[in-house]
């Protein structure tokens, strides 16, 4: 991939076959797709899915991508919203072997690549790891140890996305992977145990000294506290990208 | 023709005329929040609005001014190219057509600059004969910073990331100059109607 740059070429619709449905949480599954004819894409870009029922009804989302661009498949994680109209069927219809029409890749601010540098700072709140998590996984294809920290927040152990793949990531070199349960514990729990504050994004680091690059995401009251935080300690405003998403029929 | 999503039956909502939504848009009732950064705060004391570049002369309000002109209260539907519309919302604002009253100039095109870099580009005649606005009241009351205040540009017959949040002026330039969405992906017009979202479309 590599030399992938963005093109004004038009991004067209794709029709991709289902390969693997995996179970992340009690809410979210993550979407394993054929990537054939898929154009490439940077991690923390996004993509949108079409669904049409039988009488022609269409509806569209946009989803964010948790694969790195060297993945051999194109991945993405959807949290179930019980009153939505796309995400229940996608994290509970969809099957392998289905087809899906998909458009794409979509967003050019988001967006990190193992050439721009780092430090890293990779802060989630909930599925807003989704992005996150596909940078991760492009730095660990590249084997960069670029000093990289997230700062994951979640309501429980168990509501954590890709906490097994995290895990084994964890001994990577120039990798901080630190998490913040803010609902229950497991018996014994050592990390954060409450919301993201400027005391614990100072803990963190890296310092603001290091300039470090920041990916901020999650549901919006999520991502305007962490922000505003991240100026509170004296980051630049430009060196914050921001991805909000909010509860709105998704 | 798009293939059938087995076991999709939508639910599309029977309370909105689909007449007032663009193809591909969903009705929202919430009013979500786009920002690629974190949310600037300029104090009111400190805030300007100036229209400048390619102008006679340039011109710059206060916001004690800004409030002081003919002001519009009006009812239009906003569209987001992130696929979610909102119907119905109420604005108070001023229009651009006052702004541009007193500005000589033969510049066919406009960057809307805000507070924490953001910009946007749009034609002239896309922020004239009453279609776009200065806003700084939503619904009644002072628009909040999530959402643009202190004042927002108004442009709702375009996709909504051309409503530049924070707005505090106009560059007005002879040559279209892409933006900052504009740059990164986004189509140069995005015409709701025509779903005109990323490059190329």
């Amino acid at each position: 991939m590599g030399g992938l740059t963005l093109t004004r070429a038009p991004i067209r619709w794709h029709e991709m076959t289902v390969v693997e449905i995996v179970d992340e949480s009690a809410h979210a599954k993550t979407i394993v797709l054929d990537r054939a004819g898929w154009p490439g894409h940077i991690a923390g870009q996004h993509l949108d899915v079409r669904l049409t029922a039988e009488d022609g009804y269409q509806a569209e989302r946009s989803y964010s991508i948790a694969s790195a661009p060297e993945d051999p498949q194109l991945a993405l994680t959807v949290e179930r919203i019980d009153d939505g109209e796309v995400s229940p069927y996608l994290a509970g219809e969809l099957r392998e072997g289905d087809q899906l029409e998909l458009r794409g890749p979509i967003g050019g601010h988001f967006t990190w690549r193992v050439e721009n540098g780092g430090p890293l700072l990779l802060v989630a709140g909930g599925s807003g790891l989704v992005p996150l998590m596909a940078m991760l996984r492009h730095r660990a294809a590249r084997k960069s140890t670029i000093d990289t920290r997230l700062l994951a927040s979640s309501r429980s152990w168990e509501d954590l996305l890709y906490r097994d793949e995290l895990t084994r990531m964890s001994g990577s070199q120039g990798l901080t992977l630190q998490y913040t349960l803010t609902r229950s514990r497991p018996p014994g729990w050592s990390g954060f145990d409450r919301r993201v504050d400027a005391e614990m994004l100072a803990l963190i680091g890296p310092r603001v000294s290091e300039l470090p690059r920041i990916f901020v995401c999650g549901p919006t009251p999520f991502v305007e506290s962490v922000a505003d935080a991240l100026v509170g300690i004296g980051h630049p405003p430009s060196a914050i990208h921001a991805e909000r998403f909010g509860p709105s029929g998704g | 023709m798009a293939p059938i999503s087995r076991g999709f039956h939508g639910r599309p909502r029977r309370d909105v005329d689909p007449a007032r939504v663009p193809p591909g848009q969903y009705v929202v009732n919430d009013f979500p929040v786009l920002s690629a950064g974190p949310t600037p705060r300029t104090p009111l004391e400190q805030w300007s609005f100036a229209i400048g570049g390619e102008v006679a002369a340039n011109s710059t309000w206060t916001w004690e001014q800004f409030l002081a002109l003919p002001a519009e209260t009006f009812t239009v539907d906003i569209h987001c190219v992130t696929k979610w519309s909102k119907l119905g919302t109420q604005w108070t604002g001023v229009s651009l057509d006052t702004l541009l009253e007193s500005v000589d100039t033969k510049a066919g095109y406009v960057t809307a600059w805000s507070d924490g870099g953001y910009t946007t580009n749009l034609s002239l005649a896309d922020l004239t004969a009453g279609r776009a606005w200065i806003v700084y009241d939503f619904d009644g009351q002072p628009l909040e910073p999530e959402h643009g205040g202190p004042a927002r540009l108004l442009v709702p017959h375009l996709y909504f990331w051309k409503s530049a949040k924070w707005v505090r002026g106009l560059t007005l330039t002879a040559e279209d100059e892409p933006g900052f969405w504009e740059q990164a992906g986004y189509n140069n017009h995005g015409d709701p109607w025509k779903e005109e979202r990323y490059w190329g479309d």
